[in-house]
C-alpha cells in the first residue's frame, strides 16, 4: 500500500570539482494525507535540502519522491512552498502577488471575477486583506509570512512546505504565526511539511517529528509521534505531561545523542 | 494632522475664555486661521530654505566674476558684458530672424531630437542585447571585456568612422550619440539580469512561470533598478557627446552655435550657450531619474 506523499530511498550528494560532499542519505518518509509532519535536526543537517528535494528545486541524486502515486522531479504549485525569507515580489502589491499565482493556477479553471473572489478569500484566510493594496516593503515581517502562506494556499497544493517559516520573526510575533498555521492546518486539512530548529514550535503543531541526525550524510534518526488531540492550545499545553515529555524527547536526541560538533 | 491642532486650540480658547470675557466664539475662529498660517508659513520655510542658499551662491560667483572680468585687459566678458551684448538671446529663447539666426531654444530642440533618436536606438538595442547577455555565462564572460574596452572610447572618436559609414553628417551625430550611451545599458542590464535573486527563481519554479512570464513578472521588474542607473549614465553621456559631435558636423544644433559663435568672436554667446546646455542636461537626468523612481517603486526599496 502507498502512501499520499513517499520520500523513497533519497540520496543527495553535491560534487564541487573532484570533491563529493553527501548530504542525506538513505531517508525514507511516508506521510499521510492531512498529517502535519516537522524535520528537525541541527543547522547544516540537510533539512532544507530534503525539502528543497520535495520542492523539486533540488534533484535527488538516488531515490525521489512520489506524490499520489506520481513520481515528481521538477517544481509544481502542487507543493507550494513558503519560503524562511518569505520571498515576495517587491514589486507586487500584497493582493497580487497573491494573485500571480492565482493566475498561475486556476487562470484555465476560474473566471476573472472567481479568481478575484478566491485572492481575497486566501488573504482573508491569514488576515491580511486590510493591507492587500501594500507593498512588502511597507508591511512587517511576520505579515510577510504571512502574506507568502496565503499565496501558497491559495495554489491549492497536495503538500504545503514550510522552510523555517518562522525563522526569521521574533518570538511574539512568532507564537501568533504558529497559531495561524495551527488553525489553517485544523480548518483546510492540509497535508504540511514543515522544516524547523525549534523544539517547541515541533511538538506544538505537528503529528509526528522527524529527528535528523548531524551532517554529512544525515539519516533519520528518529520519528516521534506527538499523541495530543487537536485544537491544541498554547497555554495549556505548558503543563501538558505529554507535551512535557515528547519535547524531552526531542532535546534529548538533539543535544545528547546527537550533539551539534562544531567541526563536523 | 490638522484636526487636533485645531480642537487643542479650540479647547485653548475656553480656557482661556474666563480670562477674556469676550464671546469665546469669536476668540477661537482666527485662532483657527492662525494654524493655517503656521502651515502655509512652515511650507514657506521649507520652499526658502531650499531655493535661497543656491541663489546666494549664484550671486557671490557672479560677483566674483564680475569682479574679476572687469579689469582692463580681462580675456573673458563680466557677467555685465553678456547680459548687454546677448540680451537678445536670454530673453527670448524661440525668435525666428533668419535663416541661421534663430534662438537657442530652437537650437536645444534640434539637438534633443537627435539625442532622442540615438538615444531612444540605444535603450532599445542596450536593453535587448544585456537582457540575452546577463543570461549567459559565456556570453558575459566572453563580451563584457570588450564592453569595458569599448566604453573608454572617446564618443568623438568614433566621428569619422561613422563619417566614413554614412557619407552623411545626420546619421553620423546619432550614431556617434547611439554609441556613446549604449555601452552603459547593455553592461548595466546584463549586471541586473544575472543579479536576479535565486528566492525569485524559485518562485517562479515552483508557479511553473513559463519563459516569456518570467521574462516579463519576474526578470524585466527585479533588473529594472539597473537598467535605469545604465539609462541615467547613458543620457548623461548622449548630453555630452551631441554637443562635441555637432561641433564637427555642423548643422542647427546647440553644439554647432557654440562652434560658430566661436569664429565669430562672439564670446557673450557661447555662455549663454554653456547655460542652456547644464540647464537641459539637467532637466534631462531628473526625467530619467524621476521615470526611474515611479518604475522601480517599491523593487529597490527592498
Amino acid at each position: 500500500m502507498t502512501s499520499y506523499c513517499k520520500i523513497d530511498h533519497v540520496d543527495k550528494t553535491f560534487t564541487r570539482g573532484s570533491t563529493e560532499t553527501c548530504v542525506l542519505k538513505g531517508i525514507t518518509l511516508d506521510i499521510e494525507k492531512g498529517e502535519y509532519v516537522s524535520i528537525i535536526g541541527h543547522s547544516g543537517c540537510g533539512k532544507s535540502t530534503l525539502l528543497n528535494i520535495v520542492a523539486g528545486l533540488t534533484e535527488a541524486t538516488v531515490g525521489g519522491v512520489i506524490l499520489e502515486g506520481k513520481h515528481v522531479n521538477e517544481p509544481g504549485p502542487d507543493r507550494a512552498v513558503v519560503f524562511q525569507n518569505h520571498s515576495l515580489l517587491p514589486w507586487l502589491t500584497v493582493y497580487d502577488n497573491v494573485r500571480l499565482a492565482v493566475d498561475k493556477v486556476f487562470g484555465a479553471k476560474k473566471s476573472r471575477a472567481e479568481r478575484d473572489e478566491w485572492t481575497l478569500h486566501n488573504l482573508n484566510l491569514v488576515q491580511m486583506t486590510h493591507a492587500k493594496d501594500k507593498r512588502p516593503s511597507e508591511i512587517s515581517g511576520g505579515m510577510k509570512q504571512r502574506v507568502g502562506l496565503a499565496r501558497a494556499l491559495a495554489m491549492e497544493p497536495k503538500v504545503l512546505l514550510l522552510d523555517e517559516p518562522f525563522g526569521a520573526l521574533d518570538a511574539l510575533t512568532r507564537a501568533h504565526l504558529q497559531d495561524t498555521v495551527m488553525g489553517l492546518h485544523q480548518k483546510l486539512g492540509n497535508t504540511v511539511m514543515m522544516i524547523t530548529h525549534d523544539v517547541d514550535e515541533a511538538v506544538l503543531l505537528s503529528d509526528r517529528i522527524i529527528m535528523m541526525t548531524n551532517g554529512p550524510a544525515a539519516q533519520i534518526g528518529e520519528i516521534l509521534s506527538v499523541p495530543i488531540g487537536r485544537p491544541r492550545k498554547r497555554l495549556e499545553l505548558v503543563t501538558d505531561a505529554t507535551f512535557l515529555k515528547c519535547r524531552q524527547r526531542v532535546l534529548e536526541f538533539l543535544y545528547e545523542r546527537h550533539r551539534f560538533v562544531e567541526a563536523a | 494632522m490638522n484636526m487636533p491642532v485645531a480642537k487643542s486650540n479650540v479647547s485653548a480658547s475656553i480656557l482661556s475664555a474666563p480670562t477674556a470675557p469676550a464671546v469665546a466664539k469669536i476668540v477661537s475662529l482666527p485662532l483657527r486661521q492662525t494654524a493655517m498660517n503656521t502651515r502655509i508659513r512652515a511650507t514657506l520655510v521649507k520652499i526658502a530654505s531650499a531655493v535661497i542658499p543656491p541663489l546666494v551662491m549664484i550671486a557671490l560667483l557672479l560677483t566674483v566674476w564680475q569682479v574679476l572680468c572687469m579689469r582692463p585687459g580681462a580675456t573673458l566678458p563680466a557677467p555685465t558684458k553678456i547680459w548687454t551684448e546677448a540680451y537678445d538671446l536670454i530673453v527670448d529663447p524661440f525668435f525666428v530672424a533668419g535663416p541661421q539666426d534663430i534662438g537657442l531654444g530652437w537650437r536645444v530642440l534640434v539637438s534633443l531630437q537627435r539625442v532622442a533618436i540615438g538615444y531612444g536606438l540605444a535603450a532599445l538595442f542596450g536593453i535587448a542585447l544585456g537582457t540575452l547577455i546577463g543570461q549567459s555565462v559565456w556570453a558575459m564572460r566572453g563580451l563584457d571585456p570588450i564592453f569595458q574596452v569599448l566604453r573608454t572610447i572617446s564618443p568623438l572618436a568614433w566621428l569619422p568612422i561613422s563619417l566614413a559609414a554614412f557619407r552623411d553628417s545626420q546619421p553620423s551625430a546619432i550614431f556617434v550619440i547611439f554609441i556613446t550611451s549604449v555601452w552603459p545599458i547593455i553592461i548595466n542590464t546584463a549586471v541586473g539580469i544575472r543579479n536576479i535573486p535565486q528566492d525569485y527563481r524559485n518562485v517562479a519554479a515552483v508557479l511553473q512561470l513559463n519563459h516569456f512570464e518570467f521574462f516579463w513578472k519576474i526578470m524585466i521588474p527585479s533588473a529594472a533598478p539597473y537598467i535605469f542607473t545604465g539609462l541615467r549614465i547613458g543620457i548623461g553621456l548622449s548630453w555630452l557627446a551631441i554637443v562635441a559631435a555637432e561641433m564637427l558636423t555642423g548643422g542647427v544644433g546647440i553644439g554647432f552655435f557654440i562652434w560658430d559663435a566661436w569664429n565669430s568672436s562672439r564670446l557673450p554667446d557661447i555662455f549663454i550657450a554653456l547655460a542652456y546646455i547644464g540647464i537641459v542636461g539637467f532637466l534631462l537626468d531628473r526625467v530619467v531619474a524621476g521615470l526611474a523612481s515611479i518604475v522601480t517603486r517599491g523593487t529597490s526599496a527592498n
